[in-house]
């Protein structure tokens, strides 16, 4: 029944409810869909068994009316995310088989409203990329491909497992996280949508650490509302993270359609940036005309300290990382390789369980944070990072959400950029300063470039006001009204 | 250049990576090129700001110290690469 796996995931919600399929149906093609795409490298483990146990169960509470919000909806689950029983790696080679104890908070609430488990999703290792090419499981293969032609495209990263499980259907959505544009890059090269939530919307515990006050949970799906559903039941506050907020979780789905008629959106002009593809600005500019036909007010903001996020960015980010991987010790659990002594194990672990782009980001955290560079750097970092949050205040003194592209580029090839770590990093030029400001950021599909490859456009909102994220998103979806769909090759 | 080959010997003990000396000369060059981009930095104003060392304004909750969690050492020690008779086995720390 393949084509339960092209249901969105509130149609396949009501058809649950309505009784036309059964969550152990709806399983069973979703498996059958990722045991078919294994090419596309998306899932580095498959749990069927487990899915179609879940499954079963769902059916139950179904029949005997306690169904929960998302019950027997199956779920990918990023690979960072800590799962009780079944291998958790980070891709990276340093935590081996490491096997949880315990489950992440959010997909403890995942799972509590009865979503099912199909498995783990292929990602950057510790989530340090931006194609995906630095999994220890090898990189995830983008499901698009240009039009006529064969060649590998990078999924984007690091959720690229989750992207691309859910533009090619081997999910009816997925759990993300973005430290820096790990869901909504991902999301534009896939033609999905991918929210970040504002910082401390989802607990981070149980979450493999990277850049902890930077990293966040959120969801990838193939419509805003579906991303709405997901969300409302990912967040929610838990003493387990102290930085988690102690607020309520609205009902995200409720803001979805809502009229958008007189909302203010900004249009940042220092996103122009050098060298952007003409087809990216004109898509921006389009998604302005959506805007101003729904009834928005279009106004121009300036946020002066933008070019700056990146580089403050890469002190930061490497400094938690090194910080929060120095636990990789092969004492406790992961790899450990001997050496003549302590220190010698220590330094061979590591040598051979992290990767080249990991290793690169904690020699750059380690160096910065050393003595007599801290100032010159991390604390410089700090400063202009305020400067960037300071930016935002003001521009949202008057207005409501921004509109921004999401990349400054389509999904590019596996390979192509590899070789420049600087270039690499640029990918994320515009969605990095939502995250040192803590702010929420939503990546929608909004057109094909002309290889017929996805763009998505960005919008900006205020924190915790990711209601009106919502809003602005679904009128720029039905503006948009992107039907395309990678043609399957797989 | 910013960093030299000695710099990234003396960073890779302190992180504890083991990075063999022909490895030292290309990553000094790698680090040193995404050391310069992040050189663009000294360019912002940053006289009389705060250093900004939390995404959340929410200061942090306290919690009554009580034992909430424990009790578990087969879970504690599940994934442990070595372990006897309940214990975390490593190598002599002392000599």
């Amino acid at each position: 029944m393949s084509e339960l796996t092209e249901l969105t995931l509130k149609d396949a919600l009501d058809g649950l409810a309505a009784g036309r399929f059964s969550s152990e149906e709806l399983t069973r093609a979703h498996v059958e869909a990722m045991e078919a795409a294994r090419e596309l490298n998306a899932y580095v483990l498959e749990t069927p068994e487990r899915a179609l146990e879940m499954a079963k169960a769902s059916d139950g509470r179904r029949a005997r009316g306690e169904a929960g919000r998302l019950d027997g909806a199956p779920l990918g689950i990023k690979d960072l995310f800590c799962t009780e029983g079944v291998r958790s790696t980070a891709c990276s080679r340093i935590l081996g088989n490491f096997t949880p104890t315990y489950e992440s908070s959010v997909t403890a609430n995942l799972w509590r409203d009865g979503a099912v488990m199909l498995g783990k999703l292929n990602m950057d290792e510790f989530a340090m990329g931006s194609s995906n090419e630095t999994s220890a499981f090898g990189p995830v293969v983008n499901p698009w491909r240009i039009e006529g032609g064969n060649a590998k495209l990078t999924p984007g990263g690091s959720s690229g497992g989750s992207a691309a499980a859910v533009a090619a259907q081997l999910c009816l959505g997925a759990t993300a996280t973005d430290t820096g544009g790990s869901i909504r890059q991902p999301a534009a090269f896939t033609g999905t949508v991918g929210i970040k939530p504002t910082y401390g919307r989802c607990s981070r515990w149980g979450i493999v650490a990277f850049a902890s006050s930077l990293d966040q949970a959120g969801p990838i799906a193939r419509t805003v509302e579906d991303a709405a559903i997901l969300l409302t039941s990912m967040a929610g506050h838990d003493p387990k993270d102290s930085t988690s907020l102690p607020v309520e979780t609205p009902d995200f789905a409720s803001f979805c359609g809502k009229s958008v008629k007189g909302l203010r959106v900004g249009i940042p002009k220092e996103y122009r940036v050098d060298g952007m593809p003409a087809e990216i600005e004109a898509l921006w500019q389009q998604g302005i005309n959506w805007l101003k036909d729904a009834g928005c007010e279009i106004v121009e903001v300036s946020l002066p300290h933008t070019k700056y996020a990146l580089p403050a960015y890469y002190i930061v980010a490497p400094a938690e990382a090194s910080s929060n991987l120095a636990r990789y010790d092969g004492m406790r659990y992961g790899l450990r390789v001997d050496g003549a002594n302590l220190t010698e194990t220590y330094e061979n672990t590591r040598a051979e369980g992290f990767g080249a782009e990991v290793k690169r980001r904690i020699l750059i955290g380690t160096y910065v944070l050393s003595a007599g560079y801290y100032d010159a750097y991390y604390l410089k970092a700090q400063k202009v990072r305020r400067r960037i949050a300071d930016d935002f205040d003001q521009a949202f003194e008057k207005v409501d959400a921004l509109l921004t592209p999401t990349a400054p580029s389509a999904a590019f090839a596996l390979g192509e950029k590899s070789d420049d770590p600087v270039a690499m990093y640029l990918n994320d030029i515009f969605t990095v300063t939502v995250n040192l400001a803590g702010l929420p950021g939503m990546s929608i599909p909004a057109g094909l470039d002309a290889n017929g490859l996805p763009l998505g456009l960005q919008l900006i909102g205020k924190a915790l006001d990711e209601g009106t994220l919502f809003s602005i998103g679904s009128a720029v979806e039905k503006a948009a009204d992107f039907k395309a769909r990678p043609q399957k090759w797989w | 250049m910013a960093i030299d080959a000695a710099t990234v010997k003396k960073v890779a003990r302190l992180a504890r990576i083991a990075e063999p000396d022909d490895k030292l000369e290309p990553l000094a060059r790698e680090l040193s090129g995404i050391l310069d981009w992040i050189e663009q930095l000294n360019e912002v104003d940053t006289d009389g700001v705060a250093p900004m060392t939390s995404a959340v304004a929410a200061s942090l909750p306290m919690r009554d110290d009580v034992v909430t969690d424990g009790g578990d050492p087969a879970k504690v020690l599940a994934n442990a690469p070595k372990t006897e008779r309940g214990f975390f086995v490593v190598p002599k720390v002392v000599e």
